[in-house]
């Protein structure tokens, strides 16, 4: 039999299919030479045969009889062998399958093997689909490679043992004593994974919470040392030195200074100096920025930071990049209860953004205003919104219709300007007014015996232009039953041609 | 936490799928139609952030992509994962393919679908961030790819040979040599310097 072909020639091969069926019988034809290859149990070729394998699998073709090949592979001798066997363990398998138990002996045996990049592939595995009986058995073995002085097999041993805390949270004490020195590791790559690590933990169990809060300080000091050192060509990043390890300093300090004084107050100084420091010119100073925002927003600051915090996102509402709008306006939306006064100074600014081209941002944008409508600002951001609701999608027209009128009853300045609204509202985006609505502006209608004439009067009119309109014919309907007789006095009175 | 990282090209053809968390294979499939429907939609100029689909968690997961000329780059995350962090690692990934592959394009990404995953699992693991310093991670993808190399044996003597063909410097060179069925073309002498 020849050799089966190279993975290369495959994919060469399926290139020149012109149709998808052409392309599904070369599959098949390779399935089956693959199949057949599998049978006898060949050494030499099986790596080859499960590289194209799994290319038929990304593709969207089955590729289930792989799966014990796989599981072979790993049992091999060959790094060669035992990368591809890994990369198929985790694209092909999964625990439902009783197939996977069978890799555990395999991996335990990698993981205490003489190649640092064996115990690589193994952690890897094992921290992508390993099952909880897996994680069970094995998670002596990572703890012990979590102590290691190897930073390479450390970085990836702190993330495997997040995957084995999620599968089995029992095991989390177990993992306490590694976690001792875990900070004052130089490499900044088993910096970044035991943060993640330590937030993990945090997150899954107030005890832990506690027992970490006295890192904030070692916290603090990694993330002083971020932003004061010189340039470090290794870990720069646009002029930033690790930003993504800024980040998740950032996060674990949200999590330690929620509910906590102390713990708050410890970070009110660096967190002061994050945000008035970092660049902004680059999207990754803006990350480090937004993270700062968000952590001086959810712990317990001082009043000052809150407001610089709430000013940059101000500033960010005001940046060319949409990305930087869209997160400006979703942190804005959730800071908007507790800090309002401080929002509504960009109120402006969040109006202009209801123009903006981005459905998203629009979106939010319009949340963010019906949020900022107080007594003080009807009349100004009514306009605004009405000018909105002419001119949106259709898919926002019916929350901005609902919105509204919620504005205009709760802080209308006068009956007859309530009236006027709602009846812009009906007569521009009539058909997307909800049903519920109706009968709402009826009552409302009714309870406004002064305005009746002129109510009535406008009603018809409208009815007049255009009658299209399902909840306006309704409303409309309603009052001139109710209040012809008005209709009629005043169009004497007027000497109106309407009848 | 990222659920899933997903390339494909303008036309939906997926150049690599790789999933977080377990779905089955047509499950899988549709994921990456829909991803492909939600973001080829997508103006040019609007924020680079999307709802998932219904299939990978709908609104409880966002879609943070990046358009490079014919390729989407997807990462499905959950809310714990900061947006703007994820465009820089996607930045950061993209930066390191183009470094292992020299200007890579489309076609490294299909012929060697196996590399790639081999520097993504250096960089992302279990669906968190392992690594982001972009030398680090191609350090140690060179380093396995070098242990590869050295186990390859006699399978592997046609790849060396057209290396050691490269870096010689004879004056002719035969047009084809032939290695029991596999013949390789040896290109011409003024293309190698």
């Amino acid at each position: 039999m020849p050799a089966p072909i190279r993975l290369r020639e495959l994919i060469r091969t399926i290139r020149t299919a012109r149709t998808q069926a052409e392309e599904r019988e070369m599959i098949q034809k390779e399935c089956a030479a693959i199949r057949s290859s599998f049978r006898e149990e060949d050494n030499t070729y099986r790596c080859r045969n499960v590289a194209k394998l799994l290319y038929m699998h990304m593709l969207g073709y089955p590729a289930h009889f792989g799966q014990l090949e796989c599981l072979k592979l790993i049992a091999s001798q060959k790094f060669t062998d035992k990368r591809i066997g890994y990369l198929g363990a985790m694209l092909l398998l999964d625990e439902r399958q009783d197939v996977h138990l069978l890799m555990t002996n395999c991996i335990k045996n990698d993981l205490n093997h003489s190649t640092q990049y064996v115990q690589g592939l193994a952690l890897c595995t094992l921290g992508c689909m390993g099952s909880s009986e897996m994680c069970r058995d094995l998670a002596g073995e990572v703890e012990k490679l979590l102590k290691t002085s190897n930073s390479y097999l450390r970085k990836k041993a702190a993330l495997c043992a997040v995957h084995v805390i999620r599968k089995v949270p029992e095991l989390m004490e177990m993992f306490l004593p590694a976690t001792k020195n875990l900070l004052s590791e130089k490499n900044h790559g088993v910096l970044h994974t035991s943060v993640v690590l330590l937030t993990e933990m945090c997150e899954r169990s107030p005890d832990m919470l506690l027992h970490f809060r006295k890192l904030v300080p070692q916290l603090v000091r990694i993330l002083k040392n971020l932003i004061m050192s010189g340039y470090s060509p290794e870990h720069d990043v646009s002029g930033i030195s690790d930003p993504f390890l800024q980040v998740r300093i950032l996060r674990l300090l949200r999590i330690l200074g929620r509910s906590d004084d102390d713990s708050s107050e410890a970070m009110n100084d660096i967190l002061a100096q994050v945000a008035t420091n970092t660049e902004t010119s680059k999207n990754v100073g803006n990350a480090i920025l937004y993270e700062t925002v968000l952590t001086i927003m959810d712990i317990k600051s001082e009043s000052g930071l809150r407001v610089l915090a709430i000013n940059i996102l101000g500033r960010f509402l005001l940046n060319n990049d949409k990305n930087i709008r869209y997160v400006a306006l979703t942190s804005l939306l959730k800071t908007v209860q507790t800090d309002h006064n401080a929002v509504q100074r960009h109120r402006s600014t969040i109006v202009d953004c209801l123009k903006d081209l981005d459905v998203s941002i629009k979106r939010r944008a319009m949340e963010l205003s019906f949020a900022l409508v107080n007594g003080n600002n009807i009349r100004g951001m009514m306009k605004e919104l009405l000018y909105f609701l002419d001119s949106c999608d259709p898919e926002f027209k019916a929350d901005c219709a609902s919105g509204v009128f919620l504005a205009a009853e709760k802080y209308a300045p006068s009956k007859r300007w309530h009236i006027d609204t709602i009846m812009r509202v009906l007569t521009t985006a009539g058909s997307y007014v909800r049903d519920d609505s109706v009968p709402n502006l009826i009552q409302l209608i009714t309870n406004s015996v002064e305005m009746h004439a002129y109510t009535v009067q406008r009603l018809y009119k409208a009815l007049l232009d255009d009658i299209s309109q399902q909840p306006l014919v309704q409303v409309s309907s309603w009052c001139i039953g109710e209040y012809g007789d008005l209709l009629y006095l005043d169009s004497v009175r007027r000497r109106s041609p309407s009848r | 936490m990222i659920k899933a990282i997903l390339i494909f090209n303008n036309h939906g053809k997926p150049r690599l799928s790789k999933f977080y968390e377990h779905y089955s294979e047509d499950t899988e499939q549709q994921i990456i139609r829909e991803t492909f429907h939600l973001v080829s939609k997508r103006d040019e100029n609007v924020c680079n952030f999307l709802e998932g689909g219904m299939l990978i968690g709908g609104s409880e997961n966002k879609l943070i992509y990046r358009h490079y000329a014919t390729l989407y780059f997807v990462f499905c995350v959950d809310s714990s994962e900061s947006e703007l962090g994820i465009l820089d690692l996607i930045q950061v990934f993209v930066e390191t393919l183009d470094k292992c592959f020299e200007n890579v394009c489309e076609l490294d990404l299909i012929f060697h679908v196996d590399k790639v995953h081999n520097i993504l699992a250096e960089m992302v693991m279990g669906g968190m961030v392992l690594e982001t310093n972009m030398n680090e991670i191609i350090t140690q993808v060179d380093a396995q790819t070098k242990m590869e190399k050295s186990e390859a044996g006699i399978a592997g003597a046609p790849a060396r040979a057209v290396s050691a063909v490269k870096n010689m410097n004879l004056p002719e060179m035969p047009r084809n040599i032939n290695i029991g069925d596999i013949s390789i073309k040896v290109p011409n002498l003024p293309s190698f310097k």
